[in-house]
């Protein structure tokens, strides 16, 4: 069931991802300034702030499905600019889950799952439908392996993509606020299942609004606003003793 | 298309709307004036000579086509939709037959020629249109593609083409081939020069059409498909495509039908087609309309089979998703 990784194997101490003084201008907006973060290898992150506060674009660096102008970002040692040759293998590494699911709706769910592994890390078709069904089985939904995503509710949507993603055996895990499009009542299935992906060790970097998730499972918040960070610490810091005004805001609007 | 649920009053049962309309359509005909047609001659123990009946004849002519007309739409209100379409359509097609008979045919004409259209006339147009449908959707494809790419040489070559081939009549397109090659040293002959001129310009047009079906698949599959590590050709001919094919058939299958008649074009080059035996079969007789008609009826009995085939297609792509 090993697949070969692309990334190196990191011990703990050395960060798996690293940005320093990244910048990123939208025309004349700047929608990131001067970002200085580093992630160790199983840390868990939540980023949160308000709307526009550059969260998202932040994420989305990380694999660049966006590209920051200045400054530098390495995963795994490997630095991400615009002339690289293996972006693609650095991805392959990085799983992404986004806030509208985006599965591929002409594949069933376990062709979704198998899509990765088969087409890119050259595991063969058996191969990839086990690994397929034991994630389904992970995120608790073997079930609707044979249905069409459109047939799923969103929770279910959200799983299975989740699933698709760790079909991969991904180093890092980016989360793109993936509750916010959810119905209430199926916001807790998907955070249970990230916790539990948390629990298993994974390295997790998650875009949310979801406080008590927060506080269940990050080790450190980021906190930010107007395309900056204002303050990262850890849970129990960030909730009870904020130490910008802005953050105060935040948490007082969020926790009303 | 959505059907509202709330049910209104049918206008034909309506008396103001049905004397507005009878007023109407009794206006239009006496305009139109149909006295000297078959319908004068049924009218002949009323109103005498129809040449001679004036305006009382035109007048009665007018009135009885319009009580027909009038009562015939009543009645046809009352039945369901399926049967309302099913009259509809045989009593146009009686009309049409009533507009075809009014030539006064020959039928023994038709049948001694039809032979020649269907061997001759119709295989050539099936093959015309078939080999040009297939080049046209590769040079579609591959001009999709190059319009959608970042690669400046691609992206010009296809805007120009499409651009270039959109905005010249096909007959021009045709006879530029035909008779410009030649010039250049390049022999043409007339089948091969209708089925470039063919395959280029519905190119053009499904360039567009492909280029459009591509670019209506959100975002988010590609950003998904780039965030696993997939290469643009893999995303492409894996994901993109497969979802783009069920929004490109409906269009595509209008130019395929439309390519199918303007391959009478190739008549002027003097292809054996269905067009040019329609025209010349019936030319040393002077039995133009039988020709003609017996043309326009093949035109059509294909069309109808490329709608049936488009249909199945859409049902079995619509069951899928």
């Amino acid at each position: 069931m090993d697949t070969k990784t692309n990334i190196p194997n990191n011990t703990e101490m050395t960060p798996v991802i690293s940005l320093k003084g990244v910048n990123k201008w939208y025309g004349d907006f700047q929608a990131l300034s001067n970002i200085d973060l580093e992630i160790k290898l199983k840390e868990k992150i939540v980023i949160c702030g308000p709307s526009g506060s550059g969260k998202s674009t932040l994420i989305r660096c990380l694999n660049r499905l966006e590209a920051h102008q200045e400054g530098t970002i390495h995963v795994s040692g490997i630095e991400l600019h615009e002339r690289m040759k293996d972006i693609d293998v650095v991805r392959q590494d990085i799983g992404m889950v986004f806030q509208s699911f985006n599965l591929f709706p002409h594949l069933t769910v376990l062709e979704n799952c198998m899509a990765g592994p088969n087409w890119v890390r050259g595991v063969d078709k058996s191969k990839a439908k086990e690994r397929a069904i034991l994630m389904l089985e992970q995120v608790k939904i073997p079930e609707q392996a044979d249905k069409y995503p459109d047939q799923l509710s969103g929770g279910q949507q959200q799983r299975v993509a989740i699933a698709r993603s760790l079909c991969m055996q991904p180093k890092v895990m980016l989360f793109d606020e993936p509750t916010s499009a959810l119905d209430p009542e199926m916001v807790s299935e998907v955070l249970e299942t990230m916790i539990e992906l948390a629990k298993s060790g994974m390295t997790m970097i998650c875009v949310t609004h979801e406080m008590g998730f927060a506080r269940q499972v990050a080790d450190r918040i980021v906190f930010m606003a107007e395309g900056e960070i204002v303050e990262q610490s850890s849970p129990e810091e960030f909730f009870n003793n904020p130490q910008h005004e802005r953050t105060k805001v935040f948490l007082d609007q969020i926790l009303e | 298309m959505f059907v509202d649920t709330v049910i209104e009053d049918k206008a034909l049962h309506k008396p103001v709307f049905l004397i507005g309309l009878s007023l109407t359509v009794l206006a239009i005909f006496f305009a139109l004036n149909f006295t000297n047609t078959l319908f004068g001659e049924f009218l002949r123990p009323v109103i005498g000579d129809p040449t001679e009946s004036g305006f009382f004849g035109r007048f009665a002519v007018s009135l009885v086509l319009t009580i027909i007309f009038v009562v015939n739409l009543f009645v046809i209100s009352f039945f369901k939709l399926k049967v309302q379409v099913a009259i509809v359509w045989v009593e146009l097609f009686l009309l049409f037959l009533a507009f075809a008979y009014s030539f006064d045919l020959k039928m023994s004409f038709i049948q001694s020629r039809i032979p020649l259209m269907i061997s001759r006339g119709l295989f050539t147009t099936i093959y015309i249109s078939a080999i040009s449908i297939v080049i046209a959707t590769v040079i579609a494809i591959i001009g999709a593609i190059a319009k959608l790419s970042n690669n400046g040489f691609a992206y010009a070559i296809s805007s120009f083409y499409t651009s270039l081939f959109r905005g010249l009549p096909l007959l021009l397109q045709l006879f530029l081939i035909y008779k410009g090659l030649p010039q250049l040293g390049f022999m043409v002959d007339a089948v091969p020069a209708a089925i470039t001129a063919l395959s280029l310009c519905y190119g053009a047009y499904m360039t567009e059409i492909f280029r459009a079906g591509i670019q209506s698949i959100p975002r988010g599959q590609w950003e998904a498909s780039r965030a696993l590590g997939f290469k643009f050709n893999l995303i492409l001919r894996k994901i993109i495509l497969p979802q783009a094919i069920p929004i490109i058939i409906p269009p595509t299958g209008n130019q395929f039908i439309a390519m199918l008649k303007d391959s009478s074009l190739a008549s002027v080059l003097g292809v054996w087609e269905l067009m040019y035996l329609a025209r010349t079969l019936g030319q040393r007789d002077f039995r133009h309309m039988e020709m003609l008609l017996t043309a326009a009826m093949i035109y059509w009995a294909l069309t109808i089979v490329l709608e049936v085939i488009q249909a199945r297609i859409e049902e079995k792509y619509k069951q899928k998703s």
